[in-house]
């Protein structure tokens, strides 16, 4: 079914409290992003990822702070669907093999935070040399089984995401692609479920929590077809 | 034993599948003993991992033969994913792995455009959708249900084998795992 409809936590106040929030909002899946206040600190990691599994009864992605296997063993067997590896993944590319042999391909995302074509490490303030339609062949070929492309020039403007960007990227791998960056409408979610997989949308609805089973529908009015799903 | 097993086999997300029945008011322990598989009322083979390795485990702990048994005896067993996979007799995930044999069929890599398969689907004939996360699906003949023409369900005998993750599929996932422990 084309069209999944995710929701993306970052740093957010209470990830139970939201997780549970938005599953019941009618979100497809959730990405967790940098949980907690210190990634380096598993315990806690662990603990607020067993927090979501134990309340959520959809997938979610959980990263930030994952740089080995056993890092991503201890998020899976808390019960994450799969772990999202950003720099780790740009300064250690085995580490995507590692974990996608343990695990399956299914089990590991790549994202990566694009300026200008070029992928950005560290929260996207770090540039690199590195092309980013290059850096998701290269990440797909070693076993990522999804593509988180956030384009850092449109995020937070709202104006729709980059979908040039996001074409080049889908076009270059065969494993699916989540645009992330820009959503300000529910039209701009359709526009991005026209050229690719999945669309993850952030802003828009911590704004406005309880919005987003408008915002469903919304895309919905737009011709896409979400999974059958009641408020 | 009152509490159902779920098969531990070293790389398993069992977490969710324990609370999603904790939900349903059922009491689970994550096992690979034999004994606990052969002696309670309901048996999970979950889904996440490499049939290489969880063949390998299941081997070395006996629960390969344990779960075999049950099937032969008319105890039911439910394989979610790569539980599922693991139940036919071959796959060729990692170079080619000899399943349990439990149902007539083999295992081959998916020939979408896109794979993995992520996200969810419309299973037929049951109306509902169901979330997917798979790069292997199943040609077999115990086929029960359907999904973009990839096998959703199985039924042999007394083995139930989805390849949906019930645990991850909401309202719809919980009502399934009800169904099928309501059956027994």
């Amino acid at each position: 079914m084309k069209g999944v409809n995710f929701v993306g936590l970052r740093d957010v106040g209470d990830p139970v409290e939201l997780a549970v929030h938005y599953s019941a909002g009618g979100a497809d899946e959730l990405v967790l992003l940098d949980i907690t206040a210190t990634p380096d600190d598993a315990t806690t990691m662990t603990s607020v990822v067993r927090a979501v599994a134990d309340v959520l009864d959809i997938p979610f992605t959980v990263g930030g702070g994952v740089r080995t296997v056993e890092d991503a063993s201890r998020i899976i067997e808390s019960g994450a669907d799969r772990v999202s590896l950003n720099s780790a993944a740009v300064a250690s590319p085995e580490l995507i093999q590692a974990i996608a042999d343990r695990f399956g391909s299914q089990a590991v995302v790549v994202a990566i935070d694009s300026g200008a074509g070029l992928v950005h490490t560290h929260g996207g303030r770090t540039p690199t040399a590195r092309r980013t339609v290059e850096w998701a062949r290269e990440a797909a070929a070693r076993g990522a089984g999804e593509i988180l492309l956030t384009s850092i020039d449109h995020d937070g403007r709202r104006e729709g995401f980059d979908l040039e960007l996001t074409a080049a990227v889908r076009a270059a791998v065969a494993v699916p692609v989540i645009a992330s960056g820009g959503a300000g409408s529910a039209q701009h979610v359709a526009d991005a479920l026209a050229v690719t997989d999945a669309a993850l949308i952030a802003s828009i609805v911590h704004e406005d929590p309880a919005g987003l089973p408008g915002l469903r529908r919304a895309i919905e009015s737009c011709g896409v077809h979400l999974r059958p799903w009641k408020e | 034993m009152k509490e159902i097993v779920i098969v531990d086999y070293g790389a398993g997300n069992t977490r969710s599948v324990q609370a999603t029945l904790a939900r349903l008011g059922h009491a689970s322990v994550v096992s690979a003993d034999p004994a606990a598989i052969a002696n309670t009322w309901y048996v999970i083979l979950p889904g996440v991992g490499s049939a290489r390795s969880a063949m390998a485990h299941l081997n070395q702990t006996g629960a390969a033969e344990a779960i075999t048994s049950r099937v032969s005896a008319g105890q039911p067993v439910l394989g979610i994913c790569l539980g599922l996979q693991l139940a036919f007799e071959s796959s060729e995930e990692d170079g080619g792995v000899d399943g349990l044999g439990i149902v007539p069929g083999r295992v081959v890599r998916l020939s979408d455009e896109r794979v993995p398969r992520l996200g969810w689907s419309i299973v037929e004939p049951w109306g509902e959708a169901y979330y997917f996360a798979h790069s292997y699906g199943a040609i077999t003949t115990a086929a029960v249900a359907t999904a973009e023409g990839v096998t959703a369900a199985v039924s042999h005998g007394t083995f139930l084998g989805v390849q949906f993750h019930p645990e991850k599929s909401g309202p719809a996932g919980l009502a399934f795992l009800d169904q099928c422990l309501s059956l027994v």
